[in-house]
């Protein structure tokens, strides 16, 4: 077992809307990312993942609030610390994160070079220019960019390559962990495999040490991450590896969502795609009991109101669903569909 | 949908013409620039098929789609509509032609006027369709009919807003508004792009119902090579303005030809063949 | 709908913009029922102090009391020493070097004052010894009046007074205990804000002149508003070659000044011309084009919405479609749009009144006339009349900060996004 680089105990987090209400977008979630290794996160619009990158990234703004659990780097405890704090000493050194409009946050006015000074200096205010031009050239030669990139302008640029670039700039001071969502959806297919081939070169080379992926595109995730984990309301719903979770998905959502993968493959045109009717349930008042327990065909009546613990199983106990049915009683049930 | 496998594949190439065009190109001018958006195009869609035009953002299928629908002049190229030139020189005729041809956009959110009703939405295309006059029975008959046609309930949607309802909700009251104008037509432009996975199902599946029950003719805009590749009969694939490939979705996808085909088709992730990253060339220019 | 305005007024912003325009609008309404004087009559001759008058003439004719004020003599002596002498007699007693470092200028020192004063001053003595100060015959001479001044208003004699003329006359004699009640006096007034180089009732004056401002701003608002409505609808949603014209005409009103066009368009219609609406016309012509230019820019985002595209191929109409699915997404911003043009409006009757190109000024009070009358009379500079302007000054900016504030309100419901 490797080092852990990230762990993430029981977090929760919570929106304030213009009218004071609560939003429990994040709601108890609990996951550890090893050295080396790369985490997915699936789930559909709304479900909570975006708002689970900002929140593991402990960079609190309004309307975002922290309500309460761990967030652990490397070792290193950061949950309860105050935005600016996390800003100077966190953020860049020990954890990058990259939106996916990522590449529309360049300044127009501003060469490259210059973004990647801020982020050196805000660590070392002595750092030199010339250090600092040397360290991005061979950084950016390493990952395939070209040099004259560092002196051009955003508006010169392509999408995929500005968002190759907003890449390397971010993790230029080689973070533990990097936290992208949806670096790649804004962009077309070609650039998509640029961006990702990226990555993972940034990976094998040790430039960052563990990551997270975002997306609601699960062929891409089945690509990209070792691990892959399912996030519904607020909560993770199942995790495992990418393999086991496309192929062999145990909680009903995820039975769901993977059995409505398209991909242009023999074989794929005319099976069945699976639909689930209904819509999330609103995170202002979640359910009590199985949150997705309003749209699942296998729902009994304890499921609504019972709480639905995480459940371990599979070699040594890696994989983990939140579901009152058995392993072996869902397999049973999938398997007469 | 577990007949799917009997509603597709059907051969078309006998059926009747339904849309067609010849050179058919736009031009934008901004100033001194010009950019050719849809360059020289030639096309033959067939009553009752469902074709997929896919192609990358930038790639001007969006431009094509607009007019295909009479929104948009050609810059040049003819369009033959049902066997004959299609004229929409005036209003009056543009009104006759968008009685056979309707749309699905992309955005379900800006697809409706937040300031109507869903009861007055519904209304218009009973009213468009001649039904002015018809006692108000029939007409909530007609749209409750339109609404179980999608999966909705119009007891709980009548007085309602559109945006009170979920994106996947207000895909498939486009579809209820498409079964009550029934046009010959039905261009959808991406409609499912902009919904979760879990409701895409439910509306591409309504849509091939919708083809069984009229044999209207769907043209599917899309960027997602699998999705047409699972849904359509034919696919033309389009790049800078020009149709690079088409045929048959079968041959298209497991065959290509084309350069630019192969190189779509070899960079979309897939799940069961593996996804080559060592053809990628990081130095190469974009 | 209700939803939105129950919104509008949950902005703090939008509430206090909003009451304080009420506030002005509601006066305006009313005080004409409680002052009912032709606001533009000319009561005096030049600028009056704020404060009550109460006639003199009428005083001999009320009922007299008999009222023993014990300070009456030394408020009698402080009201007829002026401050300027006060002043004369401690620099004449510092240059004497008589001691007065304990006395000031205060009312209470007056009498101390006045007694060293009469006990040291000798016009020949002052003659003789050319004390620092007093030595050019020119400044001799005013003490020697102020002395006799002095001199006279310290006895508390009886007055005298003749009514009637010829042989008629009587004669009255008025004692220093005699007291008259003021709501006994036949006529007097209260001028809260005095009078203005014209002797009219400032008050009056400006309540009257801050409506017609209202109602100038309001005319030249709506008049702007539509004009940059319909412009901003036609070009930017038929588009083309109407929208190449009408934006080539919005921009030659932008490459010319639009100020210097008011002025130029407002000296050729004439000084006889210029009544109040004219002005107002004037001004809301010359005001619409970044109304049409911000519309026009609008319209087009929305031109290209899907919801307006369907409505095209539901077969509406042009009319239908603006105005169905364009005009309710742009009320919006027509509404704040309009609401900075009345307050522009009015400030730019401000300005062109006070460069005296205003409406008629024998018909009707405006903010900026009243300003134009105070510089013309010397209000800022000789006469210091600051009641004549600053009080117009004051009403000017708090219109315009009420409908600024009601505008950001507007802004902050309306783009949720823009808030904090």
């Amino acid at each position: 077992m490797g080092k852990i680089m990230l762990e993430v105990r029981d977090l929760k987090t919570k929106y304030i809307t213009r009218f004071h209400e609560d939003v429990y977008s994040v709601d108890g979630v609990s996951f550890t990312i090893e050295e080396g290794k790369s985490l997915g996160v699936a789930g559909e619009s709304g479900c909570g993942k975006s708002t689970l990158a900002l929140s593991v990234l402990g960079y609190y703004f309004p309307p975002l609030h922290y309500r309460s659990g761990e967030i652990i780097i490397d070792g290193k405890n950061i949950s309860g610390m105050d935005p600016d704090t996390v800003r100077r000493t966190i953020l860049g050194t020990e954890i990058a994160y990259i939106p996916q409009a990522a590449m529309n946050a360049l300044n127009p006015t501003m060469k490259i070079i210059r973004f990647i000074e801020d982020v050196i200096h805000v660590h070392d205010p002595k750092a030199e220019k010339a250090a600092i031009r040397e360290q991005a050239e061979a950084r950016f030669a390493e990952l395939g960019l070209p040099r004259e990139v560092l002196d051009k302008h955003a508006v010169e640029l392509s999408g995929g390559m500005k968002q190759r670039t907003v890449i390397a700039i971010s993790t230029i001071l080689s973070p533990k962990v990097l936290i992208a969502d949806e670096p790649s959806s804004a962009l077309d297919v070609t650039s998509q495999k640029m961006v990702i081939k990226m990555m993972r070169e940034l990976m094998e080379k040790g430039y960052i040490k563990s990551m997270m992926f975002i997306t609601h595109e699960l062929p891409l995730l089945y690509n990209v991450t070792d691990d892959i984990m399912v996030m519904y309301a607020g909560q993770i719903v199942e995790k495992g590896s990418a393999k086991e979770m496309v192929f062999d998905p145990t909680h009903p959502y995820s039975h769901g969502l993977m059995g409505s993968i398209l991909v242009p493959e023999e074989g794929t045109r005319g099976t069945t795609l699976t639909a689930i009717p209904g819509t999330p349930p609103n995170l202002k008042k979640p359910p009590q009991g199985c949150r997705f327990a309003e749209r699942c065909k296998y729902a009994k009546p304890e499921c609504r109101y019972t709480g639905i613990p995480e459940r371990f199983f599979g070699e040594n106990g890696t994989r983990m669903y939140r579901c009152l049915m058995g392993v072996d009683e869902l397999k049973e049930v999938y398997s007469h569909e | 949908m577990s007949e799917a496998k009997t509603r597709i594949n059907k051969d078309f190439t006998n059926a009747p013409m339904c849309l067609s065009g010849r050179g058919v190109t736009r031009v934008f001018t901004a100033g001194r620039t010009r950019t050719v958006a849809v360059d020289h195009v030639d096309f033959d869609f067939h009553v009752g098929e469902f074709v997929s035009i896919v192609g990358e953002s930038g790639s001007g299928k969006t431009t094509l789609s607009k007019m295909l629908l009479g929104l948009l002049e050609a810059t040049e190229g003819e369009i033959q509509f049902m066997g004959k030139p299609r004229d929409i020189s005036t209003g009056a005729k543009k009104r006759e032609y968008w009685k056979g041809i309707q749309a699905i956009f992309q955005d379900p959110f800006s697809s409706y006027n937040v300031f109507h009703k869903i009861d007055s939405v519904l209304l218009d295309c009973i009213n468009m369709r001649g039904g002015k006059n018809l006692p108000k029975d029939k007409k909530i008959e007609m749209m409750t009919e339109a609404c179980s046609f999608v999966n909705l309930k119009f007891a709980e949607l009548t007085n309602k807003y559109p945006f009170e309802l979920s994106g996947g909700q207000m895909q498939r009251l486009m579809i209820a508004r498409i079964f009550l104008l029934k046009p010959k037509i039905l261009l959808a432009d991406e409609p499912t792009s902009m919904v979760d996975a879990c409701s895409r199902a439910t509306i591409l599946d309504m849509l091939l119902d919708l083809r069984d029950e009229t044999g209207m003719t769907i043209i599917f805009i899309t960027h997602d090579i699998g999705l047409a590749y699972y849904i359509s009969d034919t696919v033309y694939i389009m790049e800078h303005g020009k149709f690079v490939e088409f045929g048959k979705a079968d041959e298209v996808i497991i065959n290509p030809q084309a350069a630019y085909t192969k190189r779509l088709i070899s960079d979309v992730p897939k799940i069961h063949e593996e996804w080559d990253l060592s053809t990628v060339d990081l130095k190469a220019a974009e | 709908m209700k939803n939105t305005l129950k919104n509008v007024f949950h902005s703090p912003r939008f509430v206090v913009g909003f009451t304080i325009f009420m506030v002005i609008l509601l006066t305006v309404l009313i005080y004409p029922y409680f002052v009912t004087r032709d606001p533009l009559l000319g009561l005096g001759k030049g600028f009056l102090e704020p404060g009550t008058y109460v006639s003199v003439y009428d005083t001999n004719t009320a009922g007299t009391y008999r009222v023993e004020l014990p300070e009456a003599n030394m408020n009698r002596m402080e009201s007829s020493v002026p401050m300027e002498d006060r002043v004369t007699i401690i620099e004449f007693l510092t240059a004497k070097g008589v001691d007065v470092s304990h006395l000031t200028t205060a009312n209470g020192d007056v009498p101390e004052l006045v007694s060293l004063w009469q006990e040291n001053y000798d016009e020949a003595d002052v003659k003789k010894s050319k004390y620092p100060g007093f030595t050019t015959q020119a400044k001799r001479k005013a003490l020697a009046r102020m002395d006799a001044r002095l001199s006279g208003d310290s006895a508390t004699a009886k007055m005298t007074v003749t009514v009637g003329d010829g042989d008629d006359a009587a004669t009255t004699t008025v004692n220093d205990t005699d007291y008259v009640k003021v709501n006994e006096v036949a006529n007097s007034i209260t001028l809260p804000l005095g009078t203005d180089n014209f002797g009219r009732d400032t008050l009056t004056e400006l309540v009257k002149a801050t409506g017609i401002s209202l109602l100038i701003g309001l005319i030249a608002g709506t008049v702007a508003t539509l004009l940059g409505l319909i412009v901003g609808l036609l070009a930017g949603y038929v588009g083309g070659i109407l929208d190449d014209i009408l934006m080539f005409i919005a921009n030659l009103f932008t490459v010319i000044p639009g100020f210097v066009l008011l002025i130029l368009i407002y000296y050729s219609v004439g000084q006889a011309a210029r009544g109040v609406t004219t002005c107002a016309l004037v001004i809301g012509f010359t005001s619409w084009v970044w109304t049409a230019r911000s519309v026009r820019s609008q319209v087009i985002s929305l031109r290209n919405r899907d919801h307006v595209n369907l409505s095209k191929l539901s077969g509406h109409s042009l009319p239908r479609i603006v105005v169905t699915d364009i005009l309710p997404y742009i009320a919006s911003y027509v509404v704040m749009a309009f609401i900075l043009q009345v307050s522009s409006g009015i400030l730019a009757e401000a300005q062109l009144s006070l460069l005296g190109l205003g409406p008629k000024t024998t018909d009707v009070p405006t903010l900026g006339l009243m300003m134009n009358w105070a510089k013309l009379f010397g209000a800022y500079t000789s006469s210091n009349a600051w009641w004549a302007y600053f009080p117009v000054i004051l009403v000017i900016a708090l219109i315009s900060f009420s409908l600024n504030l009601m505008n950001t309100g507007l802004d902050q419901v309306f783009n949720p996004t823009l808030r904090d």
